[in-house]
């Protein structure tokens, strides 16, 4: 069985390289798929009228500040117990080899963390100024209420199966929850959110992440062929989601958390080294917040760079984490909701602060000596020592307090590009399983597809797959949300009776 | 009251030393009750991915079975087919620390466990779960080698 598998599995890698070298396949392909997904891309990514403000970047964050206030703006009021909780504070010795709230944050965030954190964040500065940082903090905060609100429901309606596995997400609460609310259209809702995950995950959980690792191997090893990079990730991925063999994910899932750790832990040494010039960096942050500094756009470009990179990075309200969180046997829902808080808080508010911090403190940007503004570049990105740009200026920046960053930087880049595919492989099934059924056959097929993606991302530089895809990652979101706003009563019910049974003692502190 | 003594497993050689000891000492002592607990090692600070964490439940439940059969039910029927009161348990968790607490919870007063020839990198950076035992537990342990 396993030999057809391989057999199968090597003549669609083979085949994808074959097509993808073929410029004038790629081009057809690229001008079939525009052509079809233009219109949905065009619709998701349309800015506001009369600005350029994207409005699924509104709706992510209208959804997060609506679930703040209705919440009591949980995410300060609960971060304390959510740090308890990961701790362990609150698990029964008794459930001891199940999975705890640590693993389950520390799995979601292996999912989210990643080129997002490092290039995205360059990207959001290089147009937006440091000013987009504080927006992204702000949006991050906020994403902290959309995580908790999903991720309880997430756990609350998981299907449990007799053999002990779980199935969970927003299929399952759009279908369940609004069933037992009785309104109508969950069903519906569910199915189309399940189609939008498989698309995310077949193109932002995957092509654009090995189409991003070949890049940075690229950078690192000089120009050469994609599918290279391709069929050896693509064999990676097979051996681990196929092949059943745990400890490349495992050595993975290890060492991404240290490559994160390493990263932080390098960015506070540098902010360390130049203490002298914080006052100076979170000067410019908050001037460029509310003044732009000259930079395009103003006030309004730094506020959609900032807002846009928080919500396309940390995926609150996008419905993915609720996925990942479900995994959790424990009694009471909400405690899940409290750990995945953490979650934008990790991702954005410290790794993303950090990287924008680094690169401002660096020196990277050309200010005009006169004015003390921003020197702009033709295409409206702020001016840089050596003109450097996205991946290339983060590392620029690191490299100016460690020379030996760089080679480190691009290690982590391709841990973070494949452990945010394990992820998203799962993601992706769990979708997949909800609208063709559990089985080991059907699992097999999305699998296998899996992979042969994984090689067309790395070989092929299909743009309007990609944005097919990354635009279905925040159409899951718009599913989402609109299921999140009927459903959240329900929260609010299961967090009202947590916390009564928390003040009354029922619930406790064990003594480790 | 009775005189609890905590029998620490860990499906080695050295499982038949301990609980070779441990009944001789129940017979000395007279009224006398073992526990033999098998732990799991297992820590809720690890990393593991989607699939593995949708998994677990029924992992754990394997993995208790599987410590149940092969080791704990064999050693507790062969001490009362020999009329010494004897009770199994298999726990998840630091082996140290998990030993540590059952003794307590039970209010056993004493610990026995098989010495550990295991000579890893980690045993002999971070110390054996005997050492951590001996090191760190509320009741007296006695290591038979």
């Amino acid at each position: 069985m396993l030999k057809s598998i391989l057999a199968a599995t090597a003549t669609l890698a083979m085949a994808a390289p074959a097509v993808a070298q073929e410029a004038g396949i790629d081009a057809k392909v690229n001008e079939i798929f525009a052509k079809f997904t233009g219109p949905f891309v065009s619709l998701i990514f349309a800015p506001l009228p009369g600005t350029n403000f994207p409005w699924i970047v509104l709706w992510l964050v209208v959804g997060a500040s609506v679930f703040s206030i209705y919440f009591g703006f949980i995410q300060f009021r609960g971060f304390g117990h959510a740090i308890a909780l990961v701790k362990g504070d609150y698990s029964d010795p008794n459930d001891a080899g199940e999975v705890s709230h640590f693993q389950a944050l520390a799995t979601a965030l292996s999912g989210t963390v990643g080129l997002g954190n490092i290039a995205g964040v360059a990207v959001a500065v290089g147009i937006g100024g440091p000013g987009a940082t504080f927006w992204m903090i702000l949006a991050g905060l906020l994403g902290m209420a959309s995580k908790f609100t999903e991720c309880t429901l997430g756990v609350n309606y998981r299907n449990e199966y007799e053999d002990g596995t779980v199935s969970g997400g927003p299929m399952y609460y759009m279908s369940k929850g609004f069933a037992e609310r009785g309104l109508p259209g969950g069903k519906f809702l569910a199915v189309l959110f399940a189609i939008f995950c498989i698309f995310g995950s077949f193109g932002g959980g995957n092509m654009f992440q090995a189409n991003q690792a070949h890049a940075q191997l690229a950078n690192i090893f000089g120009d050469y062929p994609g599918w290279i990079t391709g069929i050896v990730f693509a064999g990676v991925v097979f051996a681990v989601i196929i092949g059943g063999i745990k400890s490349i994910a495992r050595v993975t899932e290890k060492v991404v958390p240290f490559m994160g750790i390493l990263y932080v832990g390098t960015a506070l040494i540098i902010l360390a080294v130049n203490a002298d010039k914080l006052g100076w960096a979170f000067g410019q942050i908050f001037a460029g917040a509310f003044t732009g500094l000259g930079v395009a756009g103003g006030l309004t470009g730094a506020l959609i760079q900032g807002f846009k990179r928080a919500a396309f990075s940390n995926e609150a309200g996008v419905g993915s984490a609720a996925i990942a969180h479900s995994a959790v046997r424990t009694k009471e829902p909400v405690t899940e909701g409290y750990v995945s808080l953490l979650e934008p808080f990790i991702d954005t508010v410290v790794i993303c602060t950090m990287t924008a911090l680094v690169i401002t403190i660096s020196g990277q940007f050309i200010t005009d000596p006169e004015t003390g503004l921003f020197l702009l570049t033709d295409n409206g990105m702020i001016q840089t020592i050596d003109g450097n740009s996205g991946v290339a200026l983060t590392s620029a920046a690191f490299a100016t307090g460690f020379s030996w960053f760089p080679y480190v930087l691009g290690i982590a880049v391709i841990l973070f590009a494949f452990s945010t595919m394990i992820s998203w492989s799962y993601y992706g099934l769990k979708a997949w399983t909800y609208l063709f059924g559990e089985g080991k056959t059907t699992e097999l097929v999305f699998k296998l597809l899996f992979c042969v993606f994984v090689v067309i991302g790395a070989a092929a530089s299909l743009g309007p797959v990609i944005d097919f895809s990354d635009a279905a990652i925040f159409a899951m979101a718009v599913v989402n949300i609109i299921s999140l706003y009927f459903l959240m009563p329900k929260v609010k019910e299961i967090l009202t009776s947590y916390n009564a049974r928390l003040r009354s003692g029922e619930i406790r502190k064990f003594a480790h | 009251m009775t005189f609890r003594i905590v029998v620490g497993l860990d499906g080695s050689g050295a499982d038949g030393q301990a609980v070779r000891f441990a009944r001789e000492l129940s017979q000395s002592v007279g009224e006398c009750e073992l526990l033999l607990v098998y732990v799991i090692e297992w820590s809720p600070f690890t990393f593991q991915t989607p699939e593995e964490n949708a998994e677990r439940h029924k992992r754990r439940e394997e993995e208790i079975a599987t410590a149940k059969e092969r080791v704990v039910d064999p050693a507790v029927a062969a001490l009362s087919s020999d009329g010494i009161a004897a009770q199994g348990l298999v726990r998840h968790g630091n082996v140290a620390d998990t030993l540590d607490a059952v003794a307590r919870e039970c209010g056993a007063r004493q610990i026995v466990v098989g010495r550990s020839d295991a000579k890893s990198l980690s045993t002999r950076i971070f110390g054996s779960s005997t050492a951590n035992l001996v090191m760190h537990s509320s009741v007296p342990v006695t290591v038979v080698s």
